[in-house]
């Protein structure tokens, strides 16, 4: 541990930070390194990992190591890594191209194995690096560089995803509000397991304001449901509005009815209908979705043989 | 008393063949026999009982002197089924003995493969015929036994392995214990394996079969201790080596492919010797949990064929240029694509040497002999980590599972990794050989980032200038070809006065050698050198190449090596090529050697 409290400046280093101005990026940049002096561990105790895409350059930013990888690999370079060194704190950075697309099958055995991680989905329901084309999560009738006519699938849903792999602790946060994220990313990293936050992110080029119907400062309070646990799911200017079940149906009632629904985050089926969600038809739920608790994928890293036992081994089909 | 002789135990794939030849194989070794084995398995896991496809086979040559392949024709050949008669009896010498299984003989069972039951009535005068009725011989012994009729089938091989023990004068003490620890969970499967190997021996002893000149002396090797060894366990025991020598775990991380899952299946065995084995979700992941390991500090290797290794290209150009050491082995196979996924060839060179997009160039070896991937593999990561980069070992289907003896090694002469961390604050200054430093997460005042993206040469950090990027290539470059300086000098083997030298790679050794001598007895001079590093070449490769009037390269593949060569040294080597999934045969290339020599040159 250091000497001195840890802050912010810990966290920074002099290389130019290179995304677009407006880019939501920047915000989450600000939110890691607001969080990381809370989390406590030295600047060298953590390890970025990132794939490829504008997110993907967010390790060359931070004072602490950093592996900028190949498209869609950063989970499984990860894995790897907090394998062979669980004494490290192991972040992955990735975007709904890298993660959902190229990077697919890494993502859900990352989630399925607990692998250790803390994993940034940097959500921006569009490919940026590469000037504008459709992503995974870009929705149907978006029209694109390579969708002219507009997208013609509907888009994944990575949290419901996420919780079908087998995640433990499954979060979402805006880019837009710098404070809930901050805090987001502290109790992800704190959790023993693989975390995945979905991070709804603002390409201020290529799919601008792609949120700000829900994520802005003066409409988010009507729009967005602030997950607590035990408690109802508020939402509205002054909270005057709560969503709850019927079974599994949403429905709208007025805050303060009866038998409203509390967020439970151990409920695997409750994050499961949170996560099936719309807006506009509902307000977007933040916060943490869900947690569990299941062992995270380890090795013993422990070398218990010696010479002896070697030659031993070489003789165990000896002639 | 022969030479040496060789016997090919054939049946279904789920006969239980490859069990009784390591078994064999064992037993022979054990009594001072020189041995070498090639198993020859099916594709398809348990194809249609008793049809050509589903054929599995265990070859094994023994002899009294130091022998250096499994042989190719054929003294003594068991075949449990009509289709294993149909594929092997091509290989069986006139005059040489065959064992049938009567009870799998009936008019349908030669039906299966198209053949008519009169087919061995045919042949009967080639051959020394014994047909023994297998199943119900087996199934007299463990009368009394509380088995199932399935379970007491299953015992046949056992049967098998005690009448051929008995034919090549081995005593059956080693197998029996063998199958007192295989079952010691279950008394009445003991019992039961244990009796039809007693069967199978003394029912040779009855009938008095002739195995006069299946007898042999006893072998004169260097004095030591041995062992047999395939090329599978040989990664598997550098590994321990490795690992439980530096006291550093070391991850082994890899997807089930054939036929390299066997290094996986070794591997899984050594937790306690410090060899961390990952599963990965697929080719790609397995190589990039390697990366990630390799940032962390930790050796790691990655295992694969065939196809595996196409998927392993771009994190290997990752590897390239993020200087991290790891080793790739790809246990070649035929192909292209799925190919022949359970047969040898050597038609990844290419892709090793030159599969990644950018100039990529990393060091490419290739072991000779199943103990020598021992060697190899440590020598990897001792340059691995000296240079700070990849390396792809090439070993090939056949020498993952041929057998050998090996010399237990004294392992204060082997040259292991020496590992160094934080040389330098900055992670691309570079040691003599240009080596980067490996800068461990965790450390203090190391802290960096890299990736895939160019680093400036002297600070490591993203660099789009032109001229630092024409530097990197250069320096890339350059450091892999440093590692010519570790290699020890050539050894030309065979005839090195003579006008003809014949060049092999990897796992060729065994049929060069054998065709090499085999050449030179007969009056044809020849010199034989097999390298083993091609990627960088030798340094003194060129001025041995410059000796010779004919040059001849032979490799399973159409000729990838002999191209290097050609273009390399302007010299006009000649290939000698074959691709049919099979090892070379002594035979075929002792006639394409004589060809060229006898002909006085490769043009007529």
């Amino acid at each position: 541990m250091t000497n001195h409290p840890l802050t912010r400046k810990d966290f920074s280093n002099d290389n130019d930070v290179r995304w677009c101005p407006g880019c939501g990026d920047y915000a989450i940049l600000a939110a890691l390194q607001k969080a990381l002096p809370e989390i406590g561990l030295p600047p060298e105790q953590h390890v970025f990992v990132s794939g490829i895409g504008c997110a993907g350059r967010l390790p060359y930013y931070m004072n602490a190591y950093g592996l900028h990888t190949i498209h869609g690999r950063a989970a499984a370079v990860a894995t790897g890594l907090k394998a062979m060194r669980d004494d490290l704190n192991v972040w992955v950075i990735s975007g709904d191209g890298d993660a959902l697309s190229i990077g697919g099958n890494h993502l859900i055995h990352c989630l399925r194995r607990n692998v250790n991680l803390t994993i940034l989905l940097i959500n921006n329901q569009v490919y940026g690096l590469t000037k504008g084309q459709f992503s995974p999560t870009s929705k149907a009738g978006q029209v694109t560089k390579t969708s002219p006519r507009g997208v013609s699938s509907q888009p994944m849903n990575p949290l419901a995803l996420a919780l079908s792999s087998g995640a433990t602790f499954v979060a979402r946060s805006i880019d837009k509000d710098p404070a809930h994220l901050a805090n987001i990313l502290k109790l992800a990293n704190q959790h023993q397991g693989c975390s995945l936050v979905e991070i709804y992110q603002d390409c201020h080029i290529f799919k601008a304001g792609a949120f700000d119907a829900f994520s802005q400062k003066n409409n988010r309070a009507e729009n967005t449901i602030v997950l607590e646990e035990n408690a109802v799911l508020a939402y509205g200017k002054e909270g005057e509005s709560a969503l709850s079940f019927d079974g599994d149906i949403p429905i709208i009632k007025e805050n303060g009815s009866t038998e409203l629904h509390k967020h439970d985050p151990s409920n695997f089926m409750a994050a499961m209908r949170l996560s099936q969600l719309s807006f506009p038809e509902f307000p977007v739920p933040v916060g943490v979705y869900y947690q569990s608790s299941r062992p995270v994928y380890q090795f013993s890293n422990k070398v218990k043989k010696e010479r002896s036992d070697l030659l031993d081994l070489f003789r165990s089909k000896a002639s | 008393m022969k030479d040496s002789i060789v016997i090919r135990i054939t049946g279904d794939s789920g006969d239980g063949v490859q069990l009784v030849g390591e078994q064999l194989t064992i037993t022979a070794a054990l009594a001072g026999h020189d041995v070498r084995t090639l198993p020859d398995f099916p594709a398809e896991i348990r194809a249609l009982a008793g049809t050509v496809a589903g054929v599995s086979g265990f070859q094994l040559a023994m002899a009294e002197q130091i022998i250096f392949t499994a042989g190719e024709s054929l003294d003594v050949l068991v075949a449990l089924n009509p289709a294993a008669i149909k594929s092997a009896l091509q290989f069986l010498n006139h005059g040489g003995l065959l064992i049938v299984n009567e009870d799998s003989l009936s008019k349908k069972d030669w039906e299966k493969d198209g053949l008519d039951a009169s087919y061995l009535d045919d042949v009967s005068e080639q051959y020394q015929i014994i047909k023994i009725p297998l199943i119900t011989n087996t199934l007299a012994t463990q009368e009394g036994l509380e088995l199932s009729l399935t379970q007491a089938k299953k015992a046949k091989n056992f049967y098998v392995l005690g009448l051929v023990l008995w034919l090549f004068d081995l005593k059956p003490d080693h197998c029996i214990d063998f199958i007192h620890k295989k079952f010691k969970s279950d008394v009445a499967l003991q019992q039961a394996n244990e009796l039809a190997l007693k069967a199978g021996y003394n029912f040779a002893l009855t009938i008095e079969l002739s195995r006069q000149e299946y007898m042999l002396g006893h072998v004169e090797r260097e004095i030591g201790e041995y062992r047999q060894i395939t090329g599978v366990e040989s990664i598997a025991l550098a590994a321990a080596t490795i690992a439980t020598e530096t006291q550093s775990p070391l991850l082994v991380a890899g997807y089930p492919i054939t036929p390299a899952s066997a290094i996986l299946h070794e591997c899984a065995k050594l937790e306690a010797f410090g060899v961390e084995l990952l599963q990965a979700e697929d080719e790609i992941a397995a190589i990039c949990a390697c990366i990630g390991a390799s940032f962390g500090g930790s050796l790691v290797f990655t295992c694969t064929s065939g196809p595996g290794l196409d998927l392993k290209s771009e994190s290997l150009g990752l590897a390239v240029i993020t200087e991290l050491p790891l080793v790739v082995i790809d246990v070649q196979r035929a192909g292209a694509s799925t190919g022949l996924p359970t047969k040898t060839e050597q038609a990844d060179l290419n892709q090793a040497l030159y599969g990644r997009h950018g100039d990529a160039p990393l060091p490419v070896f290739a072991p000779i002999t199943p103990a020598d991937c021992f060697h190899t593999l440590i020598m990897a990561f001792t340059i691995a980590t000296k240079y700070m980069t990849p390396v792809i070992i090439l070993m090939d289907a056949y020498l993952a599972n041929a057998a050998e003896p090996w010399k237990i090694p004294d392992i204060d002469s082997l040259e292991l990794p020496d590992l160094c961390y934080n040389q330098s604050t900055e992670p691309y200054q570079r040691n003599e050989w240009l080596g980067r430093s490996w800068n461990k997460p965790g450390s203090k005042g190391y802290i960096h980032q890299i990736g895939g993206l160019e680093k400036d040469s002297k600070t490591g950090k993203v660099s789009y200038d032109p001229a630092n990027h024409a530097e990197m290539v250069a320096l890339r470059a350059a450091k892999i070809a440093g590692i010519a300086r570790e290699y020890e000098s050539i050894i030309i083997e065979g005839n090195e006065k003579a006008d003809t030298l014949v060049i092999g790679w990897g796992s060729t050794y065994g049929s060069l050698k054998s065709a090499v001598n085999e050449c030179n007895q007969e009056g044809v001079a020849v010199a034989h050198l097999q390298l083993r590093h091609l990627n960088p070449m030798p340094n003194d490769l060129e001025q041995y190449l410059k000796q010779y009037k004919h040059v001849l390269v032979a490799e399973l593949n159409t000729g990838q090596l002999c191209q290097l060569i050609r273009s390399t040294y302007l010299i006009d080597a000649q290939p000698i090529a074959q691709s049919s999934g099979l090892p070379f045969s002594t035979s075929y290339l002792v006639d394409r050697i004589k060809e060229v020599v006898l002909n006085g040159g490769c043009h007529d």
